[in-house]
């Protein structure tokens, strides 16, 4: 699983953002848009792209994309 | 892995009633700008329907009884079990299908039990009342499905409060020793996750105190009591996603059922998004997966039946259906049906 990768992945739910303007150390949950729909999108497209199951606290508590890789690598 | 094949058991009837009072999602005060449009598009849900104060869940299913038992030529009398199934029961104790057999003038013979399920409770129920009636000794039953589950949510709860809807259905079973074809379940239970979706004070583990009656502020506007019903979101969307999916296909696999052969596949009502992605993993036809919650919300137990009675009554009954239903939600719990109807009563929805 490649960080680059994911970060196009999430970069990909967020409608109004240039997806050039993410980075590992992007604070997902600081950005315009955000919403717990996001969210949804997120734990999406980890079970979709991944085959990862996630949970609730994984969004809640990672503050970075980069925290949320690792997270999701950790559950793997 | 579990399955179950009930014989001899047919569904004569399925009815519904609704509150007449509609909330509607568009003006839900504490949405802040463009949020309502958000979340109606991603959850489906537009309206729904809530109760007064001081109506229940049996208040709303007693009139979907008699309207059912009247089109259906059930006397009172020669019904011989009674099921409900809701998490909104009158009371902690006594059951509420012991006080329905007074209400509803059934025999003092009845066969009575509640069962204090949520979303699940339909599908749950019908196995348990399937398996009662299918020696013969009881012929008729009565499944009453449904929750006042508006009740159960704080006002101040901005992510639960556009959700849920109120509802009370009956479906009724009868003995048959010419069904055509059995009645299929499968069941599951991950209780890892009972906290998902939890009341969490009342029972014996945390009996109330006036600590329960306090508004705790989760986030912004995301205000609940510990006697409220909280649920997390993320974590009942993945195991929704996954479960449902599983639950369709291993109830096919299983039973060797072709799903091409399937007329409708009813979802539980809680979230479009949620369920369409179901229904594309399992490559269903979006015409064979009727919704109800854009209108209703979800409805909890009540939601699989009332789908049938508000989206398509009319073809059920004109002819013979195949159905998929499909239940997940709390406990967490979930639980798959495969039934064959043909030309079943379905009175339009009652309102209360």
């Amino acid at each position: 699983m490649k960080l680059d990768e994911f970060i196009q992945n999430v970069a990909d739910l967020f409608d109004n953002i240039d997806p050039s303007l993410f980075s590992a150390q992007t604070k997902y949950k600081e950005l315009p848009g955000w919403s717990s729909l996001l969210a949804l999108s997120i734990v999406a497209m980890i079970d979709e792209e991944y085959g990862i199951r996630m949970e609730g606290r994984d969004i809640w508590n990672s503050e970075t994309i980069e925290d949320l890789f690792q997270v999701m690598v950790s559950r793997q | 892995m579990s399955f179950l094949t009930v014989h001899n058991v047919v569904i004569r009837g399925i009815a519904a009633c609704v509150p007449s009072t509609v909330e509607e999602n568009l003006t839900f005060p504490l949405f802040e700008e463009g949020e309502a449009e958000r979340v109606i598009k991603s959850t489906g849900i537009h309206r729904k329907h809530v109760v007064s104060a001081g109506t229940t869940t049996s208040d709303l299913c007693v009139p979907a009884v008699n309207r059912l038992l009247q089109e259906l030529g059930w006397s009172t009398e020669s019904v011989d079990v009674l099921i409900f199934a809701s998490s909104s029961r009158d009371y902690i104790t006594p059951s509420t299908s012991c006080i329905l057999q007074d209400r509803l003038h059934l025999s003092e013979h009845v066969f009575t039990m509640d069962i204090p399920f949520g979303c699940t409770g339909w599908v749950h129920g019908m196995s348990v009342l399937s398996s009662l009636l299918s020696s013969g000794e009881m012929k008729r039953g009565l499944l009453l499905a449904g929750d006042t589950s508006t009740t159960m949510t704080y006002p101040g709860d901005k992510e639960a409060r556009p959700l849920f809807g109120d509802a009370g259905t009956v479906t009724a079973l009868e003995y048959s020793s010419e069904a055509e074809t059995p009645v299929f379940f499968t069941f599951g239970t991950e209780g890892k996750n009972y906290e998902a979706i939890i009341v969490r004070d009342g029972g014996s583990r945390h009996p109330v105190t006036e600590e329960s009656l306090k508004p705790i502020e989760y986030r912004k506007n995301i205000v609940r009591r510990n006697i409220d019903c909280v649920m997390e979101g993320v974590d009942v969307f993945v195991f929704s996603g996954i479960r449902g999916t599983q639950c369709v296909n291993d109830l096919c696999e299983h039973f060797h059922i072709d799903e091409s052969e399937i007329d409708y596949f009813l979802f539980h009502q809680a979230n479009r998004y949620m369920t369409e992605r179901i229904r594309k993993k399992l490559k269903i036809d979006p015409a064979k997966v009727p919704y109800s919650l854009q209108d209703y919300g979800n409805t909890s137990c009540a939601s699989i039946p009332l789908t049938v009675v508000t989206q398509c009554a009319e073809e059920y009954r004109k002819r013979k259906i195949n159905s998929v239903a499909c239940a997940f939600g709390v406990g967490l719990c979930w639980g798959g049906i495969c039934f064959t109807t043909d030309k079943i009563i379905c009175p339009d929805l009652v309102e209360f």
